[in-house]
């Protein structure tokens, strides 16, 4: 069973270095941000193969964390993309 | 109930939880490789949300149904705040794709050469022109 967890961890990692090449290469800014976004997401299961792994339940807790922060990362980002101001109080589109 | 099942490494439970593990942790990691694979391949801003929304979501909602019912039904640890990500992941991954889409097409980002059709162009114009009907009447 630990084989199988280190097998799929390899796996998953591999996937991060392809976002992670997306990251870099994407042409405009809304690639970035999308690459970032999967990310995240994957940084997710990535940590939910270590607590596997390492055999404690006390990682489960930065999975919750993770993917809040990552939501709120791209909502911030797709405002700011779409008006270039996060925060804005002009409600006539 | 802690460390039940643990004790009895071959018992049938033991090896019935395992086979449903792997075969969710199996799809979520073939979910995870698809998204980079789509994220790589697709030719732009559009499609890659497409494949980083969904398969994404699906994937890592495998690998954490599989962590969780390894935890517990393997170790004992019924773990709440697993059920609160799974179904907040399940939630917001694709609403976050969905912004980044509007916000890539409202920021003037060019659809691909292969597009057939693109409803969004018609419906910004009707938008426009209600725009200026509103602002005519007022004045």
């Amino acid at each position: 069973m630990m084989m199988f967890y280190w097998i799929s961890l390899i796996i998953v990692s591999i996937g991060f270095t392809g976002l992670l090449f997306r990251l870099v290469k994407g042409p405009s800014i809304a690639d970035r941000v999308v690459a970032l976004d999967a990310i995240g997401i994957s940084l997710v299961s990535i940590v939910a193969l270590l607590s596997l792994i390492i055999e404690t339940e006390f990682f489960l807790e930065i999975i919750l964390l993770l993917s809040i922060l990552s939501f709120i990362g791209t909502i911030a980002f797709a405002k700011f993309l779409e008006r270039g101001e996060i925060f804005d109080r002009n409600n006539n589109r | 109930m802690r460390n039940s099942l643990r004790e009895e490494r071959f018992s049938i439970e033991t090896i019935i939880v395992n086979i449903l593990i792997i075969l969710l942790m199996s799809t979520g990691v073939i979910f995870s490789l698809v998204t980079a694979l789509g994220l790589i391949r697709l030719p732009d801003v559009y499609t890659r949300t497409h494949a980083a929304s969904k398969s994404s979501t699906l994937g890592v909602l495998c690998v954490l149904t599989a962590t969780f019912i390894h935890f517990w039904l393997i170790e004992g640890i019924f773990n709440t705040q697993m059920v609160i990500a799974i179904a907040f992941l399940f939630i917001t991954a694709p609403v976050g794709g969905h912004l980044i889409g509007r916000a890539a097409y409202m920021s003037g980002i060019k659809v691909a050469d292969e597009t057939v059709r693109d409803d969004m162009a018609d419906a910004l114009k009707e938008h426009k022109k209600k725009l200026m009907d509103k602002k005519t009447t007022e004045q």
